[in-house]
């Protein structure tokens, strides 16, 4: 960007007056500073405010390890079935022509304008005592609502879209020259997808199993409707997180937020390695 | 399922394992839904949907939504102008930071702007003194929507405002146009789309926000209860029919919210000219 001489910049060298320039970068600077950086600092500052051994004590506490192990327990399911699912949906979509791919496409992204409480609600009416097959389940020892599968359907609900998002349109502008090079040249199909496919997308992968983590660990609505809030049991951080607050025990709650926000941060960092990356192998193709 | 010849594998593999998976994640369950409202009859659906604290439910949702997508218009246009077009400090973490909303979780957002809006809190107390309470009233939601939905306009007018074609404005330079000129009848019109597209994806997002508002919200029943809590009310009340029957009116906007969004985006990419 740096490159094009624009206009308005021009105007903004001495002479012309450069107050529009310092007027909109100070309120850019101003409104994230407000509005972005000052609760993720919040979050920390809540969090030690009452010193170093409440804070210890707070997240080394039993119902925290099992928050956490839930958490990671419903990461580790959903990540590589929704990882899974995006590369042969981006596969179908990307490569292939046929009728109804608007509407697959579509199908696909629903889960992200469809509100979290919604996507809770749907497998309460399928899976909870008074649904299609709750009572079934139940019998047989094997609950879904109010248990762990439960949340891990909501999860995958609400995380369906992030990695099939990242790979159609990438997959799409990549084109299928070199993989159908490699087929017609007598390469196996599976050849073909972990030599010539894979390395192409890698970067894109990333990105969408990076975002579809955070949301995994950090979702909330969809968990809550089907969770029942078990503590020890079926409460993950972010209900803990809830748990705590509605306790009045601010300073536990924000400790264990700060877990989450370290997410964030660490996504944050994570996303803008490999979207550097990603600019960089891009400049190395085209160079 | 008809497709044309193409010499690549994995067709049935790939379409077996994304339909499969679809329909067990995603089509069967909302199917579950439309049926469940089935079982209702038409006046029962209506007599639920009128219902005085049902209705309060969705005007609070709609207008604190409508709200704060406006006001995220001009923040995210002003944040995404001043990325692409001018020299920043520290522009590399101002412009990571812009995602915090997409990777923080809703309900550490929620009680930390619970927090700072509080009439005590950080920015809570400075307008207390001003006579105007934020958090647990209609405006803390609109703060918490304003959160959730900036990153949505910022990335969506980003890009298109990169891809401008500076020899228009140029040319409009040298015919002697001021610079308001030229951004009014230059610059502005070709992001129209693009910042309409960043609206609705806030406003979609915002109608249906539960653990960013939640916290800050207040939940007084007709004056700040949004539609996913009610949701969430009727369902610990075991009233499944009455969560059914709004739970199918938000899931039609959503699929209108979707509509508009997909139409929105194909006139971006018309008058960008891209693909």
């Amino acid at each position: 960007m740096q490159t094009q001489t624009l206009a308005l910049d021009r105007l903004d060298q001495p002479g012309a007056g450069q107050w529009p320039r310092y007027v909109l970068t100070g309120l850019a600077i101003i409104i994230i500073s407000v509005f972005l950086l000052l609760p993720l600092a919040a979050v920390l500052i809540e969090a030690f405010s009452e010193g170093w051994d409440l804070y210890l004590q707070a997240i080394t506490d039993r119902y925290t390890w099992e928050a956490i192990k839930l958490t990671l327990l419903v990461a580790a399911v959903v990540v590589p079935l929704n990882t899974v699912f995006g590369i042969a949906a981006a596969w179908m979509i990307a490569r292939f022509q046929f009728t109804g791919r608007g509407a697959l496409t579509t199908l696909i992204d629903l889960p992200f304008s469809i509100s979290p409480v919604i996507a809770g609600l749907i497998f309460v009416l399928v899976f909870g005592a008074q649904g299609w097959f709750g009572s079934w389940f139940a019998e047989q020892g094997f609950p879904i609502i109010f248990a762990v599968p439960g949340i891990i359907l909501a999860t995958l609900f609400v995380t369906v879209p992030f990695v099939a998002r990242e790979l159609i349109p990438l997959m799409q502008e990549q084109g299928s020259e070199e993989e159908e090079a490699a087929i017609a040249l007598g390469a196996g199909s599976w050849t073909m997808f972990w030599k010539i496919t894979l390395p192409k997308i890698k970067w894109g992968l990333l990105y969408g199993i990076i975002l579809c983590n955070a949301r995994a660990m950090g979702e909330f609505g969809a968990v809550s409707v089907v969770s029942g809030h078990i503590r020890g049991k079926t409460n993950t951080l972010p209900l803990h997180v809830e748990i705590l607050y509605n306790e009045y025990n601010f300073t536990a709650a924000f400790a264990v937020a700060s877990l989450l926000a370290g997410l964030a941060i660490l996504t944050l960092v994570l996303k803008s390695l490999v979207e550097w990356q990603q600019a960089r192998s891009l400049e190395r193709a085209t160079q | 399922m008809k497709r044309s010849f193409s010499i690549l594998p994995g067709f049935r593999l790939a379409s077996g394992i994304t339909l499969f998976y679809l329909s067990l994640l995603v089509l069967i369950p909302l199917c579950a839904l439309v049926w469940k409202t089935t079982e209702l009859s038409l006046g029962e659906l209506f007599a639920t949907l009128t219902n005085s604290r049902v209705l309060a439910s969705f005007r609070v949702s709609i207008l604190t939504a409508l709200a704060a997508a406006f006001i995220n218009l001009f923040l995210g246009f002003v944040i995404a102008w001043v990325l692409v077009r001018y020299p920043m400090p520290m522009k590399r973490l101002f412009d990571a930071v812009i995602d915090l909303p997409f990777a923080l979780p809703t309900a550490v957002a929620g009680i930390v702007l619970a927090a700072l809006y509080a009439p005590d809190g950080w920015i809570g107390s400075f307008f207390t003194e001003l006579g105007i309470r934020i958090a647990y009233t209609p405006l803390g939601i609109v703060v918490a929507l304003m959160f959730i939905g900036l990153p949505f306009v910022v990335r969506t007018v980003e890009p298109v405002l990169q891809d401008l074609d500076s020899q228009l404005e140029e040319a409009a330079q040298s015919l002697g146009a001021s610079p308001w000129t030229i951004f009014r009848r230059v610059l502005f019109p070709p992001l129209v789309p693009a910042l309409l597209t960043g609206f609705a994806l806030a406003f979609a997002r915002g109608l249906g926000e539960y653990g960013s508002v939640i916290f800050i919200a207040g939940n007084m029943p007709m004056v700040s209860e949004i539609v996913p809590l009610l949701i969430i009310t009727k369902l610990e009340q075991y009233d499944y029919a009455g969560a059914t029957a709004i739970g199918l009116m938000m899931l039609v906007v959503a699929f209108i919210m979707l509509l508009v969004i997909n139409m929105l985006q194909a006139w971006t990419r018309k008058r960008t000219g891209k693909l």
